[in-house]
């Protein structure tokens, strides 16, 4: 592989590469906010369970 | 307060991420088959210079990322729309990442080059950096500042002053050539210095940088709309 080929690839690369990494940071912050919907469904069905004792 | 029809809702209501990442995936395709099945080597810088096709159009689609975020700025600033500071920041956001790739694949390119990683005493690489290090001090500024009104106006100016550095560097840049720079011109009032493959080449890269810029705004800003909505709703239960 001749320095060119070697640089124009790592060129490419650096790209590609900073597209993924981004689409990771992405990825990690929906599965934090998986956790948040999933956190948030455990105290709308605790208010549910609260509100219902009270009423019956 | 968010109501189910406030922007917030609209990732949920009107999602255009999956049509744009289709179109992006498709742009990608077109232009790596093009750089590197279609479009002529270049004579005298070889191989090297086929980095054009990706290093222009990620400046380009910097600017255009830094307009972008300027315009809702001032939108933020005029009407006060709900929406406007975030799309601002997010606009920002993308044109610091773009720019970021811009400076790493232009320093490879000058290395093979010019022999060296960069160049001090070129205009048109520092006037870059320069702009660069002017977005990048925006998130310093929002960062240093409590969320609320006060920030998102302090933020909404200092986009507007950083669009305005473009043209002041473009046309910097111009002004300079009088005197010495090493970065290539290949765009000229003539025209394009390029093949017409080259040039068609070059369009569809940059469609397909556009095209990228619009998903990953898109995508980050279903994301912070998302988590601003859950904020309020763990507010509003806890």
């Amino acid at each position: 592989m001749t320095p060119s080929e070697k640089y124009t690839a790592a060129a490419y690369l650096v790209v590609f590469v900073g597209v993924l990494a981004y689409v990771l940071i992405i990825a990690s912050k929906l599965q934090r906010l998986q956790r948040d919907v999933a956190s948030l469904v455990e105290i709308a069905r605790a208010h549910d369970e609260a509100g219902g004792n009270g009423s019956g | 307060m968010t109501t189910y029809d406030s922007p917030v809702m609209r990732p949920t209501k009107d999602n255009r991420l999956p049509m744009l990442a289709a179109l992006t995936t498709v742009l990608f395709a077109a232009a790596m088959a093009l750089i590197f099945f279609y479009a002529p080597t270049d004579q005298d810088q070889g191989l090297s210079q086929r980095i054009f096709y990706f290093h222009v159009p990620l400046a380009l689609t910097a600017y255009v990322a830094f307009g972008w975020g300027a315009w809702k700025a001032l939108l933020h600033l005029w009407k006060r729309p709900e929406e406007a500071d975030l799309e601002s920041y997010v606009a920002i956001h993308q044109g610091v990442i773009f720019g970021s790739l811009v400076l790493l694949t232009g320093t490879l390119w000058a290395k093979i080059s010019w022999g060296v990683w960069w160049v001090w005493t070129d205009d048109e690489l520092v006037l870059f950096l320069v702009l660069f290090l002017f977005y990048c001090a925006y998130f310093m500024l929002r960062y240093s500042v409590d969320a609320g009104p006060s920030r998102a106006n302090m933020s909404a100016v200092y986009a507007l002053f950083g669009v305005v550095l473009i043209p002041i560097s473009i046309l910097a840049i111009r002004l300079s050539r009088t005197i010495a720079t090493q970065h290539p011109e290949v765009f000229k009032a003539a025209g394009p210095q390029m093949s017409n493959a080259q040039f068609f080449t070059f369009c569809v890269a940059w469609a397909a940088m556009v095209s990228l810029f619009a998903t990953l705004y898109n995508l980050e800003l279903a994301g912070k709309r998302l988590d601003a909505h859950l904020r309020e709703l763990r507010e509003i239960l806890t």
